[in-house]
């Protein structure tokens, strides 16, 4: 058994801490996240207030604790349907390739022309703001990078001895590109799943900035680096801490992005 | 040696395949038809129960499209082939996995041909029930066989390809190659990469496993040592053509072809004495490149580099015909 490599232990130990915040912060949070308490306003760290108060008095370590759960559900949900509709079509075009490709082509030169954020934020316009919608705009849009990444390890593959192998061998196409090209070519966008998902926070986060994703009084790092804004000269803690936190969970999943490339690296 | 007579098992004839080159746009503009390689043209050959054919040449002459045409990998755009008295190229779906389960190949790299992801014994697992070739239960006890077959270790079942020598994952593509009990193995350049060492110890496998299953072997080549070893008969080709075919010890004794009589100069000889007496019979080394194939040359493709080369040979491009040698032979100066 090899070891594991560094980076993805790190990054999992991240993880975990940010995964027991993210499943139980009542638990783990001093006091109420939305609770306001005007005796307290604005108080820099202290023994009572770690992290300080916002405006409201409220309790920026719970904040950012309670704003864990919505941010890693953002990671996980706007990352999953774009993982699953790329990976299904860019095994498909890289395997199946001729006109096929040729469209596909096209379609991507159409929606990499536009940038990414416009894009997401002109669908959540249309559909209205919320998270629910913003997953939808994002998978609509974010599949196609992972597409593009397997199609490239696929059109490789599909070239190597092993698959000619697999045909001679007489194996169905759908065992082919499942059993034999998948596996091979995985490793990329597992990698780019990773660090998606860290983009995905962002974009929650500048959507949540915006107004357009998670919406208000709902603890999210984003709007929480929004909130803190206004308060900057005074109050630096209200935007320091979640956009600590925002980092973090960004390294985190670098981290174990970095580590799986290592452990998922086949030797020929 | 010479060859056992059988029936045939594999049978092709005027078999060939051409591919079209991607026309650029200036070309597309000036309705300029695009270019048109032809890999193979016109190939004849029949290889039967316990035999070895070998086919020789240089790169580039068409040698792995014709082996990829065999196994079906290429679509010949001309010519049949048959197993077994049945047309090959027509069967599909379970006629047509039958055929793959008859008709075996061994690949050229070793490092390749194998799924870097899949344990040895997860890969010749799955070639075996997807044909049902053994029920399930003798799936382990089938695959220890193939292993000692192809003399690996048993724990090699457990072991990833990357944790094998080349010369022992030769020997994996083997054991899969034999995992569905076929009749034909085509093996196309399977030694010329491996070390000179283990070149040897990979032949006499091949060598030892056709005498035990009766296999029909078609060993695809550029090294003439290795076909005058393993081979009964041999087909040269050149630029896509079979330009002579015969028995293999007969003809490296008395080459009709001057392209055949080339390639054995070429061969290096250890044995000084017998350098110096081909030598003296004027054998010529070859000269010059081998043409593209994306423009051959007119007449007899060989014509540019042959020393005996005539006006003939300049415009009328020889076919393969019986030669007093009492084999065919492409050539116009061939004695008939």
């Amino acid at each position: 058994m090899r070891r594991l490599p560094t980076p993805l232990i790190a990054g999992a130990l991240i993880m975990l801490a940010l995964l027991v915040c993210a499943l139980a912060p009542d638990v783990v949070a001093p006091y109420d996240p939305i609770a306001f308490d005007y005796a307290n306003l604005l108080q820099p760290p202290s023994g009572a207030h770690w992290f300080g108060t916002d405006q409201f008095g409220r309790d920026i370590l719970s904040r950012t604790l309670a704003a864990s759960t919505i941010d890693l559900q953002i990671a996980a949900f706007a990352t999953l349907g774009p993982l699953v509709i790329g990976t299904v079509i860019g095994l498909l075009v890289g395997y199946v390739g001729g006109v096929t490709d040729m469209l596909f082509g096209r379609l991507v030169d159409l929606v990499v022309t536009f940038p990414f954020l416009v894009l997401v934020i002109a669908i959540v316009a249309v559909l209205g703001p919320g998270l629910s919608n913003m997953y939808i705009a994002v998978s609509i849009v974010g599949w196609v990078f992972y597409a593009r990444l397997l199609r490239a390890e696929v059109l490789v593959l599909r070239q190597q001895d092993f698959v000619g192998a697999c045909r001679v061998m007489g194996y169905g196409h759908l065992r082919i590109a499942l059993r034999h090209i998948l596996p091979n070519a995985a490793r990329p966008i597992i990698v780019y799943w990773m660090t998606d998902m860290a983009l995905a926070i962002l974009l929650g986060s500048s959507l949540g900035y915006l107004g357009l994703g998670a919406q208000p009084p709902t603890a999210e790092w984003g709007v929480l680096i929004a909130d803190g804004k206004n308060y900057f000269t005074q109050a630096w803690w209200i935007t320091l801490f979640p956009g600590v936190a925002l980092v973090l969970a960004g390294l985190g999943f670098s981290l174990i992005g970095d580590g799986l490339a290592d452990l998922l690296d086949v030797k020929r | 040696m010479s060859g056992p007579v059988q029936q045939a098992v594999l049978e092709a004839r005027g078999l060939g395949k051409s591919f079209a080159m991607r026309r650029g746009t200036l070309d597309l503009l000036r309705g300029r038809p695009g270019a048109v390689l032809h890999a193979v043209s016109d190939v004849d050959l029949v290889v039967s129960a316990g035999e070895t054919l070998g086919i020789v040449g240089e790169s580039g002459c068409g040698k792995s499209t014709l082996a990829r045409m065999l196994v079906r990998l290429h679509e010949p755009d001309a010519g049949t082939l048959r197993f077994q008295g049945q047309d090959a190229l027509a069967l599909t779906g379970q006629d047509r996995r039958s055929y793959h389960r008859r008709v075996q190949m061994v690949f050229q790299d070793p490092y390749g041909s194998l799924n870097p992801r899949m344990r040895v014994g997860e890969a010749l697992a799955e070639a075996l029930s997807v044909h049902r070739v053994v029920p399930k239960t003798e799936i382990a006890a089938r695959i220890a066989t193939l292993l000692d077959m192809v003399h690996l270790p048993k724990d090699a079942a457990q072991r990833y390809p990357h944790e094998f020598s080349g010369g022992q994952r030769q020997r994996i593509g083997i054991a899969r190659a034999l995992s569905v009990e076929p009749a034909v193995i085509i093996a196309d350049e399977p030694v010329s990469a491996l070390d000179v060492s283990v070149q040897a110890q990979i032949v006499n496998l091949f060598m030892e496993l056709q005498e035990r299953l009766g296999l029909a072997l078609v060993f695809i080549t550029h090294d003439l040592r290795l076909v005058r070893h393993i081979a009964h008969r041999t087909a040269v080709m050149y630029l896509g053509r079979v330009v002579e075919q015969g028995p293999a010890q007969a003809m490296f004794a008395q080459p009709v072809h001057p392209y055949t009589q080339a390639l054995l100069g070429a061969v290096p000889l250890v044995d000084v004495q017998h350098r110096a007496r081909t030598s003296g019979q004027g054998v010529a080394a070859l000269r010059g490149e081998l043409p593209s194939p994306l423009d051959p040359p007119p007449g007899c493709p060989f014509h540019p580099r042959c020393p005996m080369a005539v006006e003939r040979c300049r415009v009328e491009r020889p076919v393969l015909k019986p030669a007093a040698s009492g084999w065919p032979v492409a050539c116009h100066l061939a004695p008939v």
